[in-house]
Formats: structure tokens, sequence, C-alpha cells
């Protein structure tokens, strides 16, 4: 089994091929970079420079994975049209993987609670509460838009260790820190397992292509969680008439 | 001899609301011309809602360039370059047409071509009259766009007019909303024209000033609002057949005067209309009339051919493409691409 995974949900541009043979996982190549917001510049630069550097064939790859949603709405887009194309014309399926459970990947085994944060503005985060059980990663939360008091208010509850990680991070350590986390016990990822990366999206998806969860090329479209402004507004006006 | 090899161009549209795929043979046969359409979408907005078409683009991507390829007969394997547009138009929308041509261009090892939207519409007369060969001058009018091109070559184009305010299709679109007719307003007008006296109000023809081809067309939009107003406070009726076939004409009178002037001056006797203000029935027999006054031949394209579509992309893919034009792995979608600009 081999996956070729993408990531431009977020600040982070990440391509990567994982493989599964015999039991044994393997990550043949991964290309992070964590610059300029130029997706749609360098995501299949990205995928060439792996493709010459592991002599990859394409058509030898079994399905294309990549973080579904939610993150940045074009973003998103640019990582779904660039899936959609290379399962169009390889005639490979797609694997959807929550953005925020492919985040939370990144931290297997940990015997915490994670806890990913994605800024996504308007005071805001997408996030989730997850963990490890058994060697497998279980949603205590589902992926979601809320405020950082929500989802702080949720961990408290739960009145386990926590581990955060993601680009929300910056943006609400000091208010975790200083305000909704008092007295409680947490930490931060380090820099290398902390932001998106698709070989964690590709590991996942090794899973998900054992169970038969792949979509095709056509039907696939990215999961915003959130509506566009304009129907948003005309949703609200809608209600106060 | 040796037969000259066919070539099969697979064009990817989505620039605005359509989401279009088409196959073109040579430049100039169109084997299939696929759109979706998200009019009524954007209809509940009184406009396209950018972030809605590009959710629409990515869900219907891949149906309609497989339903190009279905129509046409053809197989990925037997296409030879995939032209996309990759400016002027929408960012978010535009990005979704250049990943997908991008990715499916790389996997399948097939030339990609980025194309101009405008250059688009100008091309759609290729497919539409056999024939045409440049030079020739064209008007390009869409609800984006006002522009008076001399096209010199294929690929060779410098624009000699352009509209210094709204376009013109902006101006049908915000007089029909005024009217009562809503969105998309171009089509509304040409119909409730054709009820009305074109010569019921007198509304202003503006000149721009030390620039002959340029246009100006939110004077007479505001004349329009202003009349309703002075209507509306008089109490007097409101004949919106009139006033819909007089501002088509103040608009119409204003795009043939500078585009037979263009011609006479340059030397050009070859006019051709573009765009999505192309199909517009009041335009169409104002420049005919024109050019078959003054000598001029005229062509314009099927009104399939003059709202955004695919088949045009393909059109002017071709020209680029066996002029040895050819677009790398980071083309990006260009929102304000100039025409001409490469």
């Amino acid at each position: 089994m081999k996956i070729l995974a993408l990531d431009s949900s977020g600040l982070v541009a990440s391509v990567a091929v994982v493989e599964e043979n015999d039991g044994n996982q393997n990550l043949l190549a991964e290309y992070t970079v964590n610059y300029k917001k130029t997706h749609s510049q360098t995501l299949l630069p990205m995928l060439d420079e792996i493709v010459k550097m592991i002599e990859l064939d394409l058509k030898s790859i079994d399905a294309i994975a990549l973080a579904a949603g939610p993150g940045s709405f074009t973003g998103l887009r640019i990582g779904s049209a660039t899936a959609k194309g290379l399962g169009f014309a390889l005639e490979k399926p797609l694997i959807d993987i929550p953005t925020v459970d492919g985040l939370a990947y990144n931290l297997y085994g940990t015997d915490r609670v994670i806890c990913p944060l994605m800024d996504a503005r308007r005071n805001q985060v997408y996030t989730g509460i997850y963990e490890f059980c058994g060697g497998s990663l279980h949603v205590l939360e589902p992926q979601m838009a809320a405020g950082i008091e929500v989802i702080a208010g949720k961990l408290r509850a739960l009145g386990r260790e926590v581990i955060f990680l993601g680009d929300g991070v910056p943006v609400f350590r000091k208010r975790l820190e200083e305000e909704l986390m008092a007295g409680e016990k947490f930490s931060f990822a380090p820099a290398h397992l902390n932001k998106q990366r698709a070989g964690a999206v590709g590991a996942l998806a090794l899973q998900y292509l054992k169970e038969g969860k792949t979509v095709s090329a056509a039907e696939h479209r990215p999961v915003y969680l959130r509506l566009s402004q304009a129907e948003r507004e005309r949703l609200e006006k809608e209600k106060n008439t | 001899m040796e037969e000259k090899k066919d070539v099969l161009i697979l064009a990817i549209e989505s620039s605005c609301d359509e989401t279009a795929s088409a196959v073109v043979k040579n430049g100039r046969e169109v084997l299939s011309n696929v759109i979706s359409s998200q009019i009524a979408l954007h209809t509940l907005y009184g406009g396209v809602v950018p972030e809605i078409a590009s959710r629409k683009h990515i869900e219907k991507i891949n149906e309609v360039i497989q339903e190009a390829l279905d129509q046409a007969g053809v197989k990925l394997s037997e296409i030879d370059a995939i032209g996309v547009t990759y400016g002027p138009g929408l960012v978010g929308a535009l990005l979704v047409g250049v990943a997908e041509a991008k990715a499916i261009s790389y996997a399948a090892g097939i030339p990609l071509v980025g194309v101009h939207h405008i250059e688009g519409h100008i091309s759609a007369n290729y497919i539409a009259c056999k024939e045409l060969e440049p030079p020739f001058i064209c008007l390009v009018v869409s609800g984006g766009h006002t522009h008076l091109v001399v096209v010199r070559d294929y690929g060779k184009y410098e624009i000699i007019g352009k509209t210094r305010d709204d376009a013109a299709g902006e101006a049908f679109d915000k007089v029909a909303r005024a009217i009562g007719l809503g969105y998309p307003g171009g089509p509304k007008i040409d119909r409730l024209a054709k009820e009305g006296n074109p010569d019921a109000i007198h509304f202003p023809r503006a000149k721009v000033e030390d620039a002959p081809y340029d246009f100006s067309f939110s004077g007479v939009k505001s004349a329009v609002l202003n009349y309703l107003n002075g209507c509306h406070m008089k109490g007097e009726p409101v004949v919106e057949a009139d006033v819909a076939a007089s501002f088509q004409k103040a608009v119409c009178d204003v795009l043939v005067e500078h585009a037979v002037q263009a011609v006479k001056d340059y030397g050009i006797p070859k006019l051709a209309l573009a765009g999505g203000v192309a199909s517009n029935s009041a335009l169409r027999e104002a420049m005919k009339a024109a050019c078959e006054k003054e000598g001029v031949s005229f062509y314009y394209p099927s009104p399939i051919l003059c709202t955004d579509n695919a088949a045009m992309i393909g059109a002017a893919a071709y020209y680029e493409y066996i002029n040895g034009v050819r677009s790398g792995l980071d083309l990006n979608a260009v929102p304000n691409l100039r025409l001409g600009e490469r």
C-alpha cells in the first residue's frame, strides 16, 4: 500500500509519500514548508521534487490522502483541486482526513489528551479533543469551529493533562496560560510536531484505506465547518424578519 | 506529404460563476463544450458571491471535465495540451481550475497552457467563423470588461480603448436592478427593451476627453437612476420597457461609434464582438448595420460562445500551444492579469 498525502489547510504546505508492507510502515519522503502562503505555486513543485527524489512512479500509488478541512478556505481548495486532478488523471481514489484529526495524529502515543488549535480568525479556533487508546486515535470531541473559551471549558471538565499544538497556539497561548487553563496541567508540542505534517495525514490514511474509507476524486469536497459570509448574513437576515 | 496531425486541447475555465470544460480540435472545431452554471445560486444575493462560486467549482469540476471528454468521445491520453484560464477573474474561483489543470497535466504528462480569459473571449470568434484571421478589431464587452482591442496576430493584442469606470455589462446589471428586473441584468434588459421605445428618453452618450476609444458608463447609469427618482418624486409612472430600450440604445450607440471609428482609423476592415454582452441583440443589430454601411466584415460568436465557456479557452490555448507557449507547475491565478501579458 502506498499513499500520497497532501496538507495545505493552513500556513504549512506539506507533501508526503507513505507505504505499508507486511505491517511495516515507511515514510518514503516528506516535504514540509512553513514559510509563505503561496500554496498554489509551491504544492505541485514540492510533489515533483519528491517524485524525482524517490523515483516514484505516480501510477504505483493506491490513493491520494489530503487534509480535507477545516482550514483556510482557499488553502483547502488548492489541496482539494490538486488531489482531484491527480485522482482524475491517475484514476485513483481520495482519502479525506479531517484536518484536526491529522494534526492530532502527530502526537501518536501520548498519554495526554490532545487538543489541536488552528487559528480560524473571527476569534475562533478549529479544534477538537483526542486521545490515544490501545494504539489508535480516539475522538473525544470531533473537529469543530469554536471560541477558545468553549474548548478550554471542555478540557477543564475532562480534568486531564492536555497537550496543545497548531498555529492557533501562538495566538491564544497567553489566554490559555493566564486565564482559561489556570490550575490545569498542560503543555505545548515542540517544533517538529506542532504543525500540519502530510506524513501524519498519510499514516492515518493507511488505516482509512484498510477500512475502505475512500471517496472518488469526483465526489470529494472539502469540509469547511463554516458557511460563507454571504450565506451567514442572508440566514441571519431571514431569521430576523 | 505527411498528413498534419490534429491537435486536441482539453480546456478548463472557472474564472467566475461557470464551471466549464471543453475539447477543441485544431483551435476551431468544438468537440464538446460543457458548462455548469451557478446563476440560480447567486441570484439569491443579486450578484456573484466569490466564496460560493469557489465552493461550487470544486464540487463540480471533475464531473464537468469528464463530461467534456465523454461528449467529445476522447480519452485523456489522446489530449495534446490542457488550456486553463489563469486570469483575470475571481482569485478563489480561478485557483480551482488552475490547481486542477496543473495536477492533471502533471500526472498525465500533458503540456499545460495558461490562458487569458479575455483572449479566450476574443478567440471565440475563431470558432464561430472559420475563415477569420488576424488582424482585426475586437470589441470585448462583458460584466467585467469593456475593451477595444486590435488583434495584430494570434496571441498579439493591443488595447486601444477601455472603460474608465463601469463595464458595459455592469451598467446593464445595475440598471436592471434599479428597474426591478433582477440578476443577471443583460438578457432581461434585452428582452424588455424589445417592447419599448429606444427614443422615448434621451440618456447621455459619454465621451472621454483625449481618449477617443475609451468608454464611460457610470454617467448613463446615474442618468437612468436620476430619471427613475425624478419620476418617483413627481408621481409619474415609469414605463420600464422605454427606460430599458433607451438605456440600451445609449450604451450601444457609444460602443458602435467607437468601434467603427477604430476600424476606420486603423484601416482594418474586420470587426468582431466578444464577451457576454456580445449576445445582446440590439448591439448585434446596430453593429451589423454600421458595418454594412462602412463595408466592414462583421463577426460575432453564437450566444453559447459569448458567455463564459471553455471552448473559447481551448481556441486561445491552441494558438498559444502551436506558438510554443507552455506553463509550469508554479502557474498561479492572476486575478488582474492584463491582456497581452504573459
